[in-house]
């Protein structure tokens, strides 16, 4: 708890100055619009209009922190959830197809490092295929993905989906990988000696063992899920999402739009890792692990 | 060839290819060239397999090319469009990626450093830092688009903004890698606070440094590609990508990725030896 409140204090003062350097930004950066403005009706004009005038501009060049909070508070309290205007309507959309991804992404990552955790010929074989896997721009190949299956008929969830699948089954692999194989030879030796086949080995040893290293990978899969999902919805053609709204906001110059849905993913990124990490402290302290190891 | 003799080649070929790794993975070569080579070729004969699955597969069952066009389809492509793909891979990757690569590192970098001397500063900017590491950044590519223009720069500021945070991060985190015991030992020698970043702490950062680098290399790529979606002048991969699927010119696409993932492995490739010749004292890099 000391640790949280010390951090506190100088976390609060980084995030001050990072408002006084945007509030600056913005001055600085929609000023040149009204100066243009009230030469081109041929009236005088003076900073101590100008500057009151950058914070409330329709399409700034850069929104000021507290237009962007309005959007938020107007786009998501005051309208209805259901309503096409709704971020809180959008983000749901977004979430749905992260989460789906994430289970597919997580079930496939636990498979991948089971098969290689029990077999020496995919783990020599797929490992570095696994790893070559990640150094490839995958988010390149998304719109194909949601055309070609679009064209096949499958639309909606899934195809967001997969990619967010595709991001978020590596950190697990890799992560599970190193997990099953985190129980000592002495323990090993010991299933051994009662006789306990692999299966059990690893049902009883092996997945209870892995348990911090799954949660661990998992905050990571989940933020990269959340970003598969995001620019899965880019080439749909702007219909629902986070990333539709981005994609709506840059076509139209909505700048307040785009950094309300910008700063709304932000915060549903900030809540499923902090999510997932509550859930894995519960899980780890349930099962005793030891606090260095999670 | 007709197309059921394909598929059956290609099924012949994939058991072929297991059988021989099964035997591969069970050998234990003495010698070191050997043992190399061992675990060059499984991957290798296991990437082949899988290729001659896929053309066996989308020649054998005539799935559409719009679908998933078969790998001889897609090298053909390559090789008949060359031009184009050069000139999209200077656009993306020769101006954006690398001229972001290299400032948003070398920022975070410098920033790392004029951090690290002030605790108070550190203990406000690494969860912060962690958090933007978290967060989906690539929203950010419309407003670069809108502030930079379509070129190449307003790409190059979103692969700035991508890879500063990694490098922030980790670089932090490497400077604090040097254990106390050898701090103590620079001061004995009386060593300013420069000496001793430079010739203890840096090299000691060297680990974290790399890892930073290796992550950002993917990142910057998909920061370039996916900003291009948001607009561009007619050339660049991600231009090209989006406007081919609106084409239904898949192969074309693949071509793309193909290039893409190229660029991605050997620059990967790249930092992975670079790095082991500058930390070639490090535990995991020793025989």
């Amino acid at each position: 708890m000391t640790k949280t409140r010390s951090a506190l204090v100088p976390v609060m003062t980084i995030i001050s100055l990072i408002m006084v350097i945007w509030y600056g930004c913005v001055v600085l950066l929609n000023a040149q619009f009204e100066w243009d403005q009230a030469e081109r009706i041929g009236k005088e004009t003076s900073w101590s209009q100008v500057i009151p005038a950058t914070m409330k501009q329709e399409r700034p060049v850069l929104p000021a922190p507290h237009q962007v909070g309005q959007e938020i508070w107007k786009t998501t309290v005051e309208k209805k959830i259901s309503s096409k205007r709704s971020l809180i309507y959008h983000a749901s959309i977004t979430i749905s197809a992260t989460l789906l991804g994430f289970l597919m992404g997580t079930a496939l990552g636990i498979l991948l490092a089971v098969g290689i955790v029990h077999s020496r010929v995919l783990d020599k074989s797929m490992m570095p295929w696994i790893i070559t896997s990640q150094t490839i721009p995958i988010l390149a190949i998304a719109p194909m993905i949601i055309v070609v299956l679009n064209s096949v008929g499958v639309t909606g969830l899934f195809p967001k989906a997969v990619i967010s699948t595709y991001l978020s089954f590596f950190p697990v692999a890799v992560g599970m990988v190193k997990g099953l194989r985190s129980p000592e030879a002495m323990h090993l030796d010991l299933m051994k000696t009662y006789n306990a086949s692999s299966a059990e080995t690893l049902w009883k040893l092996r997945l209870p063992a892995s348990v911090p290293f799954l949660f661990t990978s998992m905050k990571v899969a989940i933020a990269a899920s959340l970003v598969g999902a995001i620019v899965g919805e880019l080439p749909t053609g702007a219909v629902a999402g986070l990333g539709a709204r981005l994609l709506a906001g840059s076509y139209y110059g909505q700048t307040v739009q785009i950094w309300s849905a910008l700063v709304v993913a932000a915060i549903v990124a900030g809540l499923l890792v902090t999510f997932i990490g509550i859930i894995g402290k519960r899980v780890n302290a349930r099962m005793g692990v030891k606090e260095e190891l999670a | 060839m007709s197309s059921t003799a394909v598929l059956v080649m290609s099924i012949v070929f994939w058991l072929v290819a297991w059988f021989i790794n099964t035997r591969l993975s069970r050998m234990e070569p003495k010698t070191q060239i050997g043992q190399t080579s061992v675990n060059l070729a499984i991957p290798f004969l296991f990437g082949a397999a899988l290729i001659g699955l896929w053309e066996g597969i989308t020649v054998g069952f005539e799935v559409p090319s719009v679908l998933l066009p078969p790998p001889s389809m897609i090298w053909e492509r390559i090789t008949n469009s060359i031009p184009i793909l050069w000139a999209d891979f200077q656009q993306t990757y020769l101006k954006a990626v690398l001229s972001g690569y290299v400032m948003g590192c070398g920022l975070g970098f410098i920033i790392a450093i004029v951090v690290d001397r002030s605790p108070f500063f550190k203990a406000g900017i690494m969860p912060i830092g962690n958090l933007v590491s978290a967060l989906p950044i690539i929203g950010i590519a419309p407003i670069m688009v809108m502030w930079f223009g379509f070129d190449w720069q307003s790409k190059a500021a979103v692969v700035v903004v991508m890879t500063f945070f990694p490098m922030l991060v980790n670089t932090v985190a490497g400077l604090a890698a040097a254990n106390s015991m050898e701090r103590d030992l620079m001061k004995t020698y009386a060593a300013s606070y420069w000496q001793s970043l430079f010739k203890l702490r840096l090299p000691a950062a060297m680990p974290f440094i790399f890892n930073a680098l290796k992550i950002n290399s993917t990142l910057a790529l998909i920061g370039a590609i996916v900003a291009e979606f948001f607009g561009t002048p007619i050339v660049g991969m991600g231009f090209r990508i989006s406007a081919e699927v609106g084409r239904l010119n898949v192969d074309m696409v693949w071509a793309e990725i193909f290039v893409a993932a190229l660029a991605g492995s050997l620059s990967y490739g790249a930092i992975a030896l670079m790095e082991r010749s500058v930390t070639f004292w490090h535990p995991s890099n020793r025989k």
